[in-house]
C-alpha cells in the first residue's frame, strides 16, 4: 500500500514539476526510457543473482553460518546479555547476524523473526534488545555486496568488487555507531 | 585484498561442501534456478521504479530536490547528486537500487558520485521494511526508540559512505 502512495506521488509530481519547468516533452520520452532501462538492469543482475544464489546455497550447506555464529558468540553475549543464558536465542541471534553478513537474506529473515519473538517480554512493546537487533540488521554488515558489484561490472567497470573496503568500513561504523545511539537511548528512555 | 577475497570465498564453500560429501555443482544449479526465479519476480517492480526515477529526472524534480537540499548534503560531505538515493533507501530497496544504478550509469560507476551510490547501496538496508517484518512478526506496536536508532546508523552510513570514497579513491 505505501508504494502505491509512493509511486502515484511520484507520478504526480513529476507532471507538476514538468509543467512548471516546461519540460513535458521530456517527461513523456523518460517514461519508455526507463522502462526499458529497469529491463537492462534487470538482466544486468541475472547472472549475478543466478550464481550468488547459488553460492549462499553452498555457504550454507558448508556450515559456514554455523561457524561464524561460534567465532560471534563472545561479541553477542555483550550486546545481547539475554543470550548468556538462553542457548535458542543466541543460535538464532547469531544465525541471523552471520546469515546477513554471507548475504543470505532468504535464511536471515526467519531466523531473526524467531529471535524477536523469543525477546518478547511486555506484549506489544520493543525491549532493548530488540532494538540494538533492530539497528545490527538495518545497518546491513555484509561481506560481499554482490548485486552493486554486478550493476557496476555492467556499466563497464573493469574492478567491481574495489568498493569492498569501504563498503566493510562504513557497515561497521554504522552498525557501532547504531548500537552505541541505541545503548544511549535505552539508558535514557529506561522506564520501570 | 578485495581481489582475493571473492575467489576464496567461492573456493571454500565448494571445498567445503565436496568434503562433506554433497553434491556441490548440484546445489549451485538449485541455488541458481532459485536465484532466477526471484529476479523474475522483482522485475516487474524495476521496471516501474526505473520509469519512475526517469520521470522524476525529466521532469527537473531531481534537480529541484538536489538543489534544495544541497546545504544540508555538503556540510555532511555527502554529494548532492545522491539526495534522491538518500531520501528512498530506507523505503524500498527496489527503488534504491533504481536510483542507485541511475547515478551509476549517468556519472559512470567510477565516477566519485557512482562510487558512492554503490557503497550506500551496499553498506544499508531498508530500515523501514526491516522494521515492519520483525516488530509485525512479534506483534510490537510500542517500538520505543528502534525507529530514530536504526535511522541514526543510515546517516553514519550515507556519511561514512561518502568520507570513505573520498579517503581510498
Amino acid at each position: 500500500m505505501v508504494m502505491s502512495w509512493i509511486w502515484s506521488g511520484i507520478v504526480l509530481i513529476s507532471l507538476f514539476c514538468a509543467v512548471l519547468s516546461g519540460s513535458a516533452g521530456a517527461l513523456a520520452a523518460a517514461i519508455p526510457q526507463g522502462a526499458q532501462a529497469g529491463i537492462t538492469l534487470a538482466l544486468s543482475l541475472a547472472g549475478s543473482i543466478c550464481l550468488w544464489t547459488g553460492i549462499g546455497r553452498l555457504m550454507e550447506r558448508a556450515g559456514m553460518t554455523q561457524a561464524l555464529s561460534r567465532l560471534l558468540a563472545p561479541a553477542l553475549h555483550r550486546i545481547f546479555p539475554g543470550t548468556r543464558t538462553d542457548p535458542v536465542l543466541a543460535r538464532e541471534l547469531s544465525g541471523n547476524i552471520c546469515a546477513n553478513f554471507l548475504g543470505l537474506g532468504n535464511a536471515a529473515t526467519p531466523m531473526g523473526i524467531r529471535a524477536v519473538q523469543r525477546m518478547v517480554r511486555t506484549e506489544g512493546i520493543a525491549t532493548d534488545e530488540m532494538c540494538r537487533l533492530i539497528v545490527l540488521n538495518t545497518a546491513s554488515i555484509q561481506l560481499i555486496p554482490a548485486n552493486v558489484a554486478a550493476v557496476r561490472a555492467s556499466l563497464g567497470c573493469t574492478t567491481p568488487f574495489d568498493i569492498l573496503p569501504a563498503v566493510w568500513i562504513t557497515s561497521l561504523c554504522s552498525a557501532g555507531l547504531g548500537v552505541t545511539a541505541a545503548w544511549l537511548l535505552g539508558r535514557l528512555t529506561h522506564h520501570e | 585484498m578485495s581481489d582475493y577475497i571473492v575467489p576464496l570465498l567461492i573456493l571454500a564453500a565448494s571445498l567445503l561442501t565436496l568434503h562433506k560429501k554433497e553434491n556441490t555443482y548440484d546445489i549451485l544449479l538449485q541455488g541458481g534456478a532459485e536465484g532466477l526465479k526471484l529476479l523474475v519476480t522483482i522485475i516487474p517492480a524495476l521496471v516501474l521504479l526505473l520509469c519512475a526515477v526517469h520521470m522524476l529526472r525529466a521532469s527537473g524534480a531531481v534537480e529541484m530536490l538536489t538543489s534544495v537540499l544541497a546545504p544540508v548534503f555538503e556540510f555532511c560531505g555527502i554529494p548532492k547528486e545522491t539526495a534522491l538515493l538518500v531520501l528512498i533507501r530506507p523505503i524500498s530497496g527496489s527503488a534504491a537500487l533504481a536510483a542507485g544504478a541511475d547515478l551509476m550509469a549517468e556519472f559512470g560507476p567510477d565516477s566519485p558520485v557512482g562510487r558512492t551510490a554503490a557503497v550506500m547501496l551496499g553498506s544499508t538496508e531498508t530500515t523501514f521494511y526491516t522494521i515492519s517484518v520483525y516488530f509485525g512478526a512479534a506483534g510490537i506496536n510500542k517500538t520505543r526508540y528502534a525507529i530514530p536508532a536504526a535511522l541514526f546508523a543510515d546517516l553514519v552510513g550515507f556519511c561514512m559512505a561518502s568520507w570513505t570514497v573520498r579517503w581510498l579513491f
